[in-house]
């Protein structure tokens, strides 16, 4: 059986045009004569990103230049998404590098366990989001580009000091 | 100085013609963009402002959009129909600038030219004539695209446009009988103060007709077809009403023809209520051609530019509250709308005008001469009566919200619709 609708009825009075359009045009004209309140011209001016902003990867490099990693495994177990392809390598000196390492920025959820996990401090997520690319080939970013990249690391979260002082 | 006569007339005309059409067709295009800054603003939101300086060449860059962008022809569509829709709903908005003064006239070594396009001595007629043709673009659209959205948008603006023009035509007599002439510059030139000359009421004729001015730009909003009027278009419900078929350049002069329809209105209101070219409290642009070639005033060419520029700006002023108006309320229902121009606006212009006729007829019984007695009883009068108008319409009792319709309905139960028995719903 249908129920009752209840409806909210107007008091004649008030059923009128006359105020309710002068009172939305004294609202519309404040509005006009104080304009783009809200608009962030966005290329011209950019947003003050967080210092723990997770963003793009990068990877930390020593001063000659190579890639901090030494192939452990950790960030491709711990990634959720399964977005980092490791495959390590052996120099004759017997230290471990990465032979392939990729990211799949297109499928990375960005939630930063790869940077947590490191135990050499390599693989960081960065204060850094505007990777637009014309393909998705693109968006795989191997060990070069990882390396090449020069925005600033993202800042861990400190247990010890949890509002960041 | 006498008037234009022979070849000189022929060619200012022609002159006349390209620049007055090329103006317009460059303010159109400027007020979309106005039309986009303003509706950013009261947005809170900047309108365009990447393309060029301000954002200025937009205009430019939507048109050759509108070039760039693929033709769509449905194929079970009328082919010669549709072609026709979209230049019959632009022409008539451009053309009906023929008959409107817009400046004083100006000397030249070949006489004096008058700034108007044509000077037809039927010129209201005209107007009207004109503004109605804006209807025929819309429903050759709405039946030629053969499809519902366009069909229903089609039929709703033919109904609203075909309604007002009553009320749009009535709203104009007291005008009439004011000026006693039908030609578009003996209207300007009523509007003025005259030293000297038949008709000198030292007001614009919004104050001593300004029921009918409110009624003029009611009805006006409505045939230009815009918010809170838009029922051709109608978005949230036909989808883009009668060109919902249409794409490229051809819905280009849909949209290019709304608002030389609306720069159109403005202008018309200028004339009609707003002194046309007149400035007021100047006394030194009181220029008028006799019908027997007597000039009155000294027409120089600084005055034309000037008086040009008062027309302008209370044109574009008037555009501007027209893109306030329509940023600010919402669409109207159907059935409100057809309630305000069947059953407030045409019975208030009949009304109107049986009272006015009376009031001038008692004033002239009286002996009052035509001057600024005149008129203060005539503002004073129409000030009683927009005054009635105004709480008339504030008690909402003719046009009103569709919840306090359901009282009535529903049989004095209130707030409450009786659950109907299923045997009943059918």
């Amino acid at each position: 059986m249908p129920g009752s609708v209840k409806i909210v009825v107007r008091p004649e009075s008030s059923a009128s045009y006359v105020r309710a359009i002068t009172k939305g045009l004294g609202i519309t004209l404040k509005h006009l004569l104080e304009p783009n309140k809200a608009t962030q011209q966005y290329p011209d001016e950019k947003w003050d990103l967080s210092p723990r902003l997770r963003g793009t990867h990068r990877m930390a490099t020593h001063e000659d230049g190579r890639a901090k990693c030494v192939g452990c495994g950790l960030c491709p177990t711990v990634c959720p998404v399964n977005c980092i392809k490791l495959i390590p390598a052996e120099d004759e000196n017997g230290e471990r590098y990465a032979a392939v390492y990729e990211i799949d920025e297109f499928r990375c959820i960005f939630c930063g366990f790869c940077q947590e996990v490191c135990p050499v401090e390599a693989i960081h997520l960065g204060v850094h989001y505007e990777n637009a690319e014309y393909s998705r080939e693109r968006w795989v970013y191997d060990l070069e580009r990882l390396t090449g990249l020069d925005h600033p690391f993202t800042a861990l979260w400190d247990p010890f000091d949890p509002a960041s002082e | 100085m006498e008037p234009m006569t022979g070849t000189a007339f022929v060619v200012a005309t022609t002159l006349k013609i390209l620049v007055f059409f090329v103006l317009l067709l460059v303010f159109v295009a400027l007020s979309t963009y106005f039309e986009r800054k303003v509706a950013g603003f009261i947005q809170d939101r900047s309108g365009p402002n990447r393309v060029g300086p301000l954002g200025l060449l937009q205009v430019m860059a939507d048109g050759l959009k509108f070039i760039l962008k693929e033709e769509v022809e449905p194929g079970a569509a009328n082919k010669k129909f549709f072609f026709l829709a979209p230049v019959l709903g632009l022409v008539p908005a451009t053309v009906l600038f023929a008959v409107l003064p817009f400046a004083s006239p100006a000397p030249t070594r070949w006489g004096l030219m008058e700034m108007i396009v044509a000077d037809v001595p039927v010129g209201f007629l005209y107007v009207l004539a004109i503004a109605s043709l804006g209807v025929y673009g819309i429903v050759m659209a709405g039946w030629a695209s053969n499809s519902k959205y366009s069909f229903l948008g089609g039929l709703r603006g033919s109904a609203q446009m075909v309604s007002y023009e009553v009320a749009l035509a009535m709203s104009l007599v007291p005008v009439l009988m004011l000026v006693g002439n039908v030609q578009m510059p003996e209207i300007v030139s009523a509007q003025q103060n005259f030293a000297a000359g038949p008709a000198e009421y030292g007001a614009w004729f919004f104050l001593p007709l300004m029921v009918t001015a409110f009624v003029f730009l009611v009805s006006g909003l409505a045939e230009t077809g815009r918010v809170p009027f838009d029922m051709a278009e109608a978005e949230g419900e036909l989808v883009g009403g009668f060109h919902t078929e249409y794409s490229s350049m051809k819905f280009g002069m849909f949209f290019l023809g709304e608002y030389a329809h609306l720069i159109t209105t403005a202008a018309l209101i200028t004339v009609f209520f707003l002194g046309g070219w007149d400035i007021p409290f100047w006394q030194g642009d009181n220029i008028r051609v006799l019908a027997d070639g007597t000039v009155i005033g000294e027409p120089t060419w600084w005055k034309t530019l000037l008086t040009f520029g008062s027309f302008a700006v209370k044109t574009l002023l008037l555009v501007l509250f027209f893109m306030w108006l329509r940023w600010t309320i919402p669409r109207f229902r159907y059935d409100q709308l057809m309630d305000l121009g069947w059953k407030v606006l045409i019975p208030l212009m009949m009304v109107y005008i049986i009272i006015m006729g009376l009031a001038m007829y008692l004033l002239d019984e009286a002996g009052i001469p035509v001057g600024w007695q005149y008129s203060g009883a005539l503002i004073v009068l129409n000030l009683i009566m927009m005054g009635i108008l105004i709480w008339g319409l504030d008690r909402g009792t003719i046009v009103k919200g569709a919840t306090s319709r359901t009282r009535r309905r529903a049989g004095g139960i209130r707030g409450r619709i009786t659950p109907s028995a299923p045997s009943e719903v059918d």
